[in-house]
């Protein structure tokens, strides 16, 4: 990597702190990631953007905002990036998977929060994430209670906060609400970049974004094959990698990633063996460097192939209709995409469920291993009636409720492995 | 020929060699601050064929001896199985997980719980609760069995239940009372876990916590003959490692 140290500087990270995470993440990036044996060509892509992660990639959204362009930092899959990309500006997200700063952080949260909440405080206050500090305007959103109380006091933190609300269930006034939402991001996207959003420009920002799932619907669709072509931990990375790179660069690279594994599945080539245990993880998402489970479940010899995590399935997947031919109808057909999204903050929340059974059976899974965070209320809750009903259909279930730190690896590692002995 | 199994627990190692399905070496040792040591101490002058390691510090014996390792979830479910064919769950409180598992009618283990990480309701629970009312570790559940019910732990920390111990004495209640208490919550803790997951009868109750005569009468309460006490506990996992290395 080139010396960053001054843009690193003029972003205002602690250069002390940012070292330190950089020379840990590192670490476990060789350890978990560059390990794997059969890896395909196409996954050098994504090794070079991670260890650019907070290097070129920043010094690109800092030339993107040379140019003009804002750049827009959220937290949530219900930020639509394709109204984002239609105003002119980069999407980036914020969610982070390390604790950092603890000590910092609970001097303004309750210790009793969840791991996801903590950590993107703790890259705030110990002034680690240049992805924050590069963002122009912060997105939060009203899902759960943590997050939504918690951006009462991170608002106050950021220059440039927008707080979005969101609807908990799926009655028509809840539809109206998300749309009043997303017609007001609209208008704080124009306010900031000056300009109307264009019937054309909020076209090209849908097909820009459709074309991005329609890559992540392929690549988990190649994860069906027998042995599957790829490590659920380089799928979990790609669909972190996400939300960072820019989407039609990563587009294309997924595409091609995925012309090689279609290669490898006529080859009968996999990341595991074949006839490896299959799993399903589902539950709270892992964000960037969030490995912990997935390389805890792999290690057993077992294959992930399927992440059903708004950074995975629950995120990627559905795409809008872009087929409307007024701005409000293109409006109405973003809204009707998002709205599908099954987030556990909705109540009732039947879909989810039904979709983990989907997600079982297309993928040919062998069990399901539930991921709660601790204290993440919602998943946790329903991680219950996801494990009754899907052991009514015959797919084992292990709930796993666990956090960032690395205190629980022996126990987990003895849950996983005992449950990977079951499903064989 | 002969087949050894090997539990290297948090608090204890037990090591098992059977031969023509009958034991023929049974060792127990305390885990310390070394058990691969420990290990070679226990195995030095013993001979077997194959050799299958469980428990919570079986990776360590993985990497110093390359022996083929096994989750004590299923060295457990073998063992229970194996010494008492029919039976359909098992309830484990060792020295610091309490785990409850599920079989199915052939003996194979189809689902199981262990508790979070922290040593709530564990053995090791039992033990700092021991150092508390000045009782030795082994007697009790003995002691226990002489008070009277009427106090409620209510804490499952081992540091929040000291306190709470702390200040029961210092009001004056017995201590044979108050270790009946904090069995009485190590037991409700057990029965919930197993109520939750569904547990079928019979159940065996194994780990170094089923020889503490207490516990074994409150479960009894619950489970009547439906709870099943092996001879020898703490060697269940050990003998399951033992009978699965025949498998190898």
């Amino acid at each position: 990597m080139a010396d960053y140290t001054k843009m690193w500087t003029d972003l205002g990270l602690n250069l002390d702190n940012h070292d330190a995470l950089l020379e840990n993440l590192g670490g476990a990036y060789q350890s978990i990631f560059m390990s794997q044996e059969h890896r395909p060509e196409g996954m050098g892509y994504f090794d070079f953007v991670m260890s650019e992660a907070h290097g070129l990639r920043i010094q690109e959204l800092r030339d993107e905002q040379e140019a003009g362009r804002k750049i827009i930092g959220s937290f949530c899959v219900f930020v639509p990036e394709e109204l984002v990309l239609a105003a002119g500006c980069t999407s980036v997200g914020l969610c982070a998977g390390a604790d950092f700063a603890q000590e910092e952080v609970e001097k303004v949260l309750p210790r009793n929060t969840c791991s996801l909440i903590k950590s993107f405080f703790g890259f705030k206050l110990g002034k680690v994430c240049p992805y924050m500090e590069v963002s122009d305007l912060i997105v939060g959103e009203n899902t759960c209670d943590g997050k939504k109380k918690s951006f009462e006091i991170f608002s106050q933190m950021v220059p440039n906060f927008f707080q979005m609300d969101l609807p908990q269930n799926k009655a028509p006034m809840a539809r109206k609400l998300l749309k009043h939402e997303y017609e007001a991001f609209i208008a704080k996207l124009e306010e900031m970049t000056g300009k109307r959003i264009g019937l054309e420009d909020l076209k090209q920002g849908i097909a820009t974004v459709n074309a991005k799932r329609n890559a992540l619907a392929r690549l988990s669709k190649l994860r069906t094959a027998n042995p599957s072509p790829i490590s659920g931990l380089d799928a979990l990375l790609i669909n972190q990698i996400a939300f960072l790179d820019n989407p039609v660069r990563f587009t294309g690279k997924v595409n091609a990633l995925c012309d090689e594994l279609e290669l490898f599945v006529k080859e009968n080539k996999g990341a595991k063996v074949e006839n490896a245990p299959r799993v399903v993880i589902s539950g709270c998402p892992m964000a960037i460097p969030n490995w912990k489970v997935p390389a805890v479940i792999e290690a057993t010899g077992a294959v992930i192939v399927g992440e059903e995590s708004c950074i995975g399935e629950r995120g990627q997947r559905n795409t809008t209709d872009a087929s409307a031919d007024t701005i409000d109808g293109l409006i109405d057909a973003v809204v009707d995409r998002y709205f599908k999204i099954d987030c556990a903050v909705f109540t009732p929340n039947q879909e989810r469920v039904e979709h983990i059974k989907e997600m079982a059976k297309n993928t040919n899974a062998d069990g399901v291993i539930h991921y709660g965070l601790q204290f993440c209320q919602p998943y946790i809750m329903e991680s219950f009636s996801v494990e009754k009903t899907l052991e009514k259909d015959g797919v084992s279930v292990l709930r796993l409720e666990t956090d960032y730190s690395q205190e629980d690896m022996g126990q987990l590692s003895t849950r996983v492995e005992a449950f990977v002995e079951i499903i064989k | 020929m002969r087949h050894a199994g090997i539990d290297i627990g948090s608090r204890s190692i037990e090591l098992v060699v059977i031969e023509d399905g009958e034991v023929v070496v049974s060792r127990q040792s305390e885990s310390g601050y070394n058990p691969v040591e420990r290990v070679q101490e226990l195995i030095a002058d013993i001979s077997f064929d194959k050799v299958m390691v469980t428990g919570y510090g079986r990776a360590s014996l993985e990497i110093a001896f390359d022996y083929p390792t096994i989750t004590e979830i299923k060295a457990y479910g073998t063992g229970a199985a194996t010494l008492h064919p029919g039976i359909r769950g098992i309830l484990d409180i060792g020295g610091q997980d309490t785990k409850v598992i599920s079989l199915n009618e052939n003996g194979k283990v189809f689902k199981f719980e262990m508790n979070d990480k922290c040593a709530a309701g564990t053995g090791k629970f039992l033990e700092l609760m021991a150092v508390s009312l000045g009782y030795q570790q082994n007697t009790l559940g003995l002691e226990a069995l002489k008070g009277q019910e009427g106090i409620e732990i209510n804490s499952m920390c081992a540091v929040f239940a000291e306190s709470e111990v702390t200040s029961l004495l210092a009001k004056g209640c017995l201590r044979a009372d108050i270790a009946l208490a904090v069995h009485q919550s190590v037991c409700r803790r057990a029965v919930g876990m197993i109520k939750r997951q569904g547990l079928k009868t019979p159940i065996l109750f194994a780990g170094g916590v089923a020889n503490n005569a207490c516990m074994i009468h409150l479960l009894k309460q619950t489970f009547g003959d439906d709870l099943i006490i092996p001879t020898s506990p703490q060697f269940v996992g050990a003998y399951g490692a033992a009978v699965l290395a025949g498998f190898l």
